[in-house]
C-alpha cells in the first residue's frame, strides 16, 4: 500500500472527478498501453506469440498490437539469440523508435547471450541497448512475459516526467536554472 | 596456409543494385528492395533483396546467417547428452521431433537402434507425430495470418496450447522439451498422459475441420495461393527439397515410409501427395498430415506395451548401463552401476569410432545428422543437415515473375524456421 | 545391399581413384583418391546410376594431419532409395576442388556454407561468396583452430543511424541517454 496515495478522490465531494497530479496521470496513460515492438528472433518468438494470443492474452495489459513498425510503437521486446550480424539490424531499429521507448530483454539469449557462447553470438542485447527489465527462461514462460511487462508498468510509473520536462535548461549553455 | 582475401567487401543489396545498372532495361527502371531481417513476415530473420521492375520480382536473393549461433562448432565441445538442449533449439516448432531425430543418429552410431525397447519407441513415435501436428499449426497460422486471416492463427495457437500442456506433462517444459536421451526418455509417461492424448485427438478433428472451412475453399484463399510458385519434379529433386515441399511436388518420399525407424512399419498411415506442386498443393499436403498423424497418435494410444500406467513395468532405456544413465537405486548401492553413472555424466556416451548419417522425417523435411566421431564421448565434427536452409535455395528459382504480395504467400508455403536455417 | 552393388559398380568403372566400398552400421563409404576428379564421378553417379539427390555435403578439419581437409557428400537415389558418401581428401596448400553445382543445383549453398565455414574454395561454383557470416568476416569460424569464443572482428557494415534530428516541435530528447528517466523529453527553449 502506496503511503503518498496519486488520487486524491472523496466520493462525496469529488464524486465525478478525480485529483491527481500530472504525473501521475502522463505515467498513466503511457503505461496501460505500452505498445510492443517484437524483435522476435528465434524460439523465445515463438513464446512471444503465445503470450499475445488468447491464452495469455498480452491484450489485457494494454499491449493492444504488436506493432511491427518501430516508429509506432514504445517496447522493444528483444525475444531471442541477438547474433551479431544481426545486431546493427536490432540497434537501427531501437534508434528508429522514437522516445519515451523502452526495452524487455526476454529469455536466456537475449540477456546474456544464453547457453550459446559462440563466435557468432552477441552476450546480450545489453552490449548494444539499454534494457528496462530483463526475464530469464529459455524460453520464459508466457506468465513471466506478462510479469515482466508488469514490472516495466511499475518502472513507467514511477518517472518523474514533468521534473523531467522543465528542466531543459539545465541543458542550455547558461547558468540560469529553475527547478 | 592459403589466404583468402575477400577484396571487394559490399553487402549483397549493393552488388544487386550495381548489377541492376548494368543490365538493360526494357520495361523501365529496376528497384531493389531489401525485406526484412526484422520483418513481421519472413517467419523469423531471414533477408530478401529482391529487384523488382514495378511490382514484379525480377530477381531475388536471400540473406540467411541472421540466427547463425555456431551450432556446430559447439558441438565438437560438448558431450552427445550436453548436446541435446542444443537440438531443441534447431527446428524451435516441434522440439520433439528435432531430440527424437538427434537421439536416433547418436544410437544409429552406437549400433543400438535394434535395442531399444518397445515402449520407448512407441512413445518416441508420439512424440513426434505431435510435433508434427504442432509444426504444421504454426506453420499454417502464420501462412493464414501473413495473408491476412488472422483468425485462423488465434485458433491454431489454442490448439498448439494443448499441444503444449502435452509436452509439459510429459517433459516438464512446454517447449524446448529435451526429452529424450541417448537410448531412451528422460522419464516415462505420467498415467494420465495418454488420456490426455486421447482427449486432444478428439477434440483436434473438429478444430481441423474448421481451419478447412475457413480456408480450404476459400474464394480469397485459392485466388491468392493456387498456381503460385509451381515447383517442377525435377526442380524439387534438384535443389534437395524435402518434406511436404517435396511431397507437393508430386514425388513420394517420406522417410517414415522408406527408411522406416522406431515402430513405424507396425503402423498404418497414407502420405499425402500433391499433384501441381503449388503453394497450394503444399498447403494441402500440410493439412492432410495432420489428419495422418492424428491416425497415427490412436493407433500407438492403442497399441502401446504397458497401456497408460505401465503396470508390466516396460523400461524406456536401453537396459546397458554404458549407454543410460542406471536406475538411482542401484547407483547409491553397487559398485559397477556407480561407475557408469560417473562416466556417463562426465565423459559422456563412448562411441565407436566411424561415421553416420541418419536422416529424420520432421515436420519441415529432412533433419539429418552427419556425425564423424574418433571414439569417445564427444563427436569430432557434426553437421546438421538442415530441411529448412535446403528448402530455401529454391527462392532464386521460384521468384522471379511474381508480385511482391506472393513473397509472401510463397514464403509461407515453403515452411521454413530460420532457427533450422542458420543452425 | 543395393547401396554396396551401385558402389562396387563406380569402383569397376573408376578403378584406382575410388577405394574399396566400406560398409558401417548400414552406411557405404567410397573414399576418392583425387578430388579433382569428383565431378565426374559424381555425374556417373547421377547419370547412369540415379543418384539424382545429393542430400548434404560437410567438410571436415584434420587438424595436424594432411591432407587437411576432407569433403564428404551424400547421395541418394530416390527411385531404388539406396545412399551411397564419397569423401574427398584436399590439401591444406590447395584448399580447392571442382564444384558439383552443375551436377546437382542444391549444391550451390552447401558449397558455399563449406567455403563460409571451412575456406575451401569450389572451382567453377557461380557465386562462392559467404552465406551464414556476414561479408568481409575475416575468419573461417568451423577450423580446429578458431576458438569457440571467436575472434574480435568488426561488426558487419551497415551503417548505425543516427536518431533523428528534431523536424522542430517544442520538445527536445536527450538521446542514447541510458535508461528512459533520463531520456525523457523535455521543453525546448522558446528562444531558439
Amino acid at each position: 500500500m502506496r503511503t503518498n496515495t496519486e488520487i486524491g478522490y472523496d466520493s462525496k465531494i469529488e464524486s465525478d472527478a478525480i485529483v491527481t497530479r500530472v504525473d501521475a496521470a502522463l505515467n498513466w496513460f503511457r503505461k496501460n498501453s505500452v505498445w510492443p515492438m517484437p524483435m522476435g528472433l528465434a524460439c523465445c518468438g515463438i513464446e512471444l506469440m503465445a503470450v499475445g494470443a488468447s491464452r495469455f492474452d498480452i491484450a489485457r495489459f494494454g499491449s493492444e498490437v504488436m506493432r511491427f513498425s518501430p516508429r509506432q510503437s514504445d517496447c522493444m521486446i528483444v525475444a531471442g539469440t541477438v547474433t551479431y550480424k544481426m545486431a546493427s539490424a536490432v540497434k537501427r531499429i531501437w534508434d528508429q523508435m522514437p522516445e519515451p521507448k523502452w526495452c524487455i530483454a526476454m529469455g536466456a539469449c537475449a540477456s546474456t547471450g544464453g547457453m550459446y557462447r559462440s563466435y557468432a553470438v552477441l552476450q546480450g542485447v545489453d552490449h548494444i541497448l539499454p534494457v528496462d527489465v530483463y526475464v530469464s527462461g529459455c524460453p520464459p514462460r508466457p506468465e513471466a512475459v506478462l510479469d515482466a511487462l508488469i514490472k516495466l508498468q511499475d518502472k513507467i510509473g514511477k518517472q518523474p516526467v514533468l521534473k523531467n520536462l522543465m528542466a531543459v535548461k539545465a541543458l542550455q549553455p547558461e547558468p540560469k536554472v529553475e527547478a | 596456409m592459403a589466404t583468402v582475401q575477400d577484396i571487394e567487401i559490399r553487402d549483397a543489396a549493393a552488388r544487386t543494385a550495381q548489377a541492376a545498372e548494368e543490365l538493360r532495361d526494357e520495361q523501365g527502371e529496376k528497384m531493389v528492395l531489401n525485406m526484412g531481417p526484422s520483418h513481421p513476415a519472413t517467419h523469423g530473420v531471414l533477408r530478401l533483396v529482391l529487384e523488382l521492375d514495378g511490382e514484379v520480382i525480377a530477381k531475388a536473393d536471400p540473406d540467411v546467417g541472421y540466427l547463425h549461433r555456431g551450432d556446430e562448432k559447439i558441438a565438437e565441445n560438448m558431450t552427445y547428452t550436453q548436446f541435446i538442449p542444443y537440438t531443441d533449439r534447431l527446428d524451435y516448432l516441434a522440439p520433439l521431433a528435432n531430440n527424437v531425430a538427434y537421439a536416433l543418429a547418436v544410437e544409429k552410431l552406437l549400433g543400438i537402434e535394434k535395442d531399444l525397447p518397445p515402449r520407448c519407441q512407441y512413445i518416441r513415435v508420439m512424440c513426434n507425430e505431435l510435433a508434427r501436428i504442432s509444426s504444421h499449426l504454426l506453420g499454417l497460422g502464420a501462412f493464414a495470418m501473413d495473408l491476412g486471416a488472422v483468425t485462423v492463427f488465434l485458433l491454431t495457437f489454442t490448439e498448439r496450447e494443448k499441444i503444449y500442456n502435452l509436452a509439459e506433462a510429459a517433459s516438464g517444459a512446454r517447449f524446448t522439451t529435451s526429452y529424450t536421451r541417448i537410448g531412451g526418455l528422460m522419464r516415462d509417461i505420467p498415467p494420465t498422459w495418454l488420456d490426455q492424448c486421447r482427449k486432444f485427438c478428439d477434440e483436434f478433428l473438429p478444430a481441423l475441420n474448421e481451419f478447412e472451412v475457413l480456408l480450404t475453399r476459400n474464394r480469397i484463399w485459392v485466388d491468392r495461393v493456387k498456381n503460385l510458385a509451381v515447383i517442377s519434379k525435377r526442380d524439387a529433386i534438384d535443389y534437395g527439397l524435402s518434406g511436404p515441399n517435396l511431397r507437393g511436388s508430386g514425388i513420394e518420399w517420406d522417410l517414415r515410409k522408406t527408411q522406416p525407424c522406431l515402430c513405424y512399419k507396425d503402423l498404418e498411415f497414407d502420405v499425402p501427395v500433391g499433384s501441381v506442386g503449388d503453394c497450394y498443393d503444399r498447403y494441402l499436403v500440410r493439412m492432410e498430415e495432420m489428419r495422418q498423424s492424428v491416425r497415427i497418435l490412436q493407433q500407438c494410444i492403442q497399441k502401446i506395451p504397458g497401456g497408460a500406467e505401465n503396470k508390466t513395468k516396460e523400461p524406456v532405456n536401453v537396459a546397458s548401463g554404458k549407454i543410460a544413465l542406471p536406475p538411482k537405486q542401484k547407483v547409491m548401492t553397487k559398485m559397477e552401476e556407480l561407475i557408469h553413472q560417473f562416466m556417463l555424466v562426465t565423459e559422456g556416451v563412448n562411441c565407436p569410432p566411424g561415421e553416420i548419417y541418419f536422416g529424420h522425417e520432421n515436420p519441415k523435411g529432412e533433419l539429418g545428422f552427419y556425425i564423424y566421431s574418433k571414439g569417445g564421448g564427444t563427436p569430432y565434427r557434426m553437421k546438421i543437415r538442415s530441411p529448412s536452409f535446403v528448402n530455401l535455395s529454391i527462392i532464386p528459382k521460384i521468384f522471379p515473375g511474381c508480385l511482391i504480395s506472393d513473397t509472401v504467400a510463397i514464403l509461407g508455403s515453403l515452411d521454413f524456421v530460420m532457427g533450422e536455417c542458420d543452425r | 545391399m543395393n547401396s554396396l552393388e551401385q558402389a562396387k559398380k563406380i569402383k569397376i568403372r573408376f578403378g584406382d581413384l575410388v577405394s574399396e566400398p566400406v560398409e558401417f552400421h548400414g552406411d557405404v563409404t567410397l573414399k576418392i583418391a583425387d578430388a579433382e576428379k569428383i565431378a565426374e564421378v559424381c555425374r556417373y553417379a547421377k547419370n547412369d546410376l540415379d543418384f539424382d539427390y545429393l542430400v548434404d555435403i560437410s567438410s571436415i578439419d584434420n587438424y595436424g594431419d594432411d591432407p587437411r581437409w576432407t569433403v564428404v557428400y551424400h547421395l541418394r537415389g530416390l527411385q531404388r532409395g539406396c545412399e551411397l558418401r564419397l569423401k574427398a581428401d584436399v590439401s591444406e596448400e590447395k584448399s580447392e576442388l571442382p564444384t558439383v553445382t552443375t551436377i546437382w543445383r542444391t549444391a550451390d549453398w552447401h558449397e558455399r556454407e563449406i567455403y563460409d565455414m571451412m575456406g575451401i574454395r569450389f572451382s567453377g561454383h557461380p557465386d562462392l561468396r559467404r552465406i551464414l557470416m556476414w561479408e568481409g568476416y575475416p575468419y573461417f569460424p568451423l577450423r580446429k583452430d578458431f576458438p569457440l569464443a571467436g575472434k574480435p572482428t568488426d561488426l558487419p557494415g551497415v551503417a548505425f543511424t543516427r536518431p533523428a534530428p528534431l523536424e522542430g516541435g517544442p520538445f527536445v530528447t536527450v538521446a542514447g541517454g541510458k535508461d528512459a528517466t533520463s531520456r525523457e523529453p523535455r521543453i525546448r527553449n522558446p528562444e531558439e
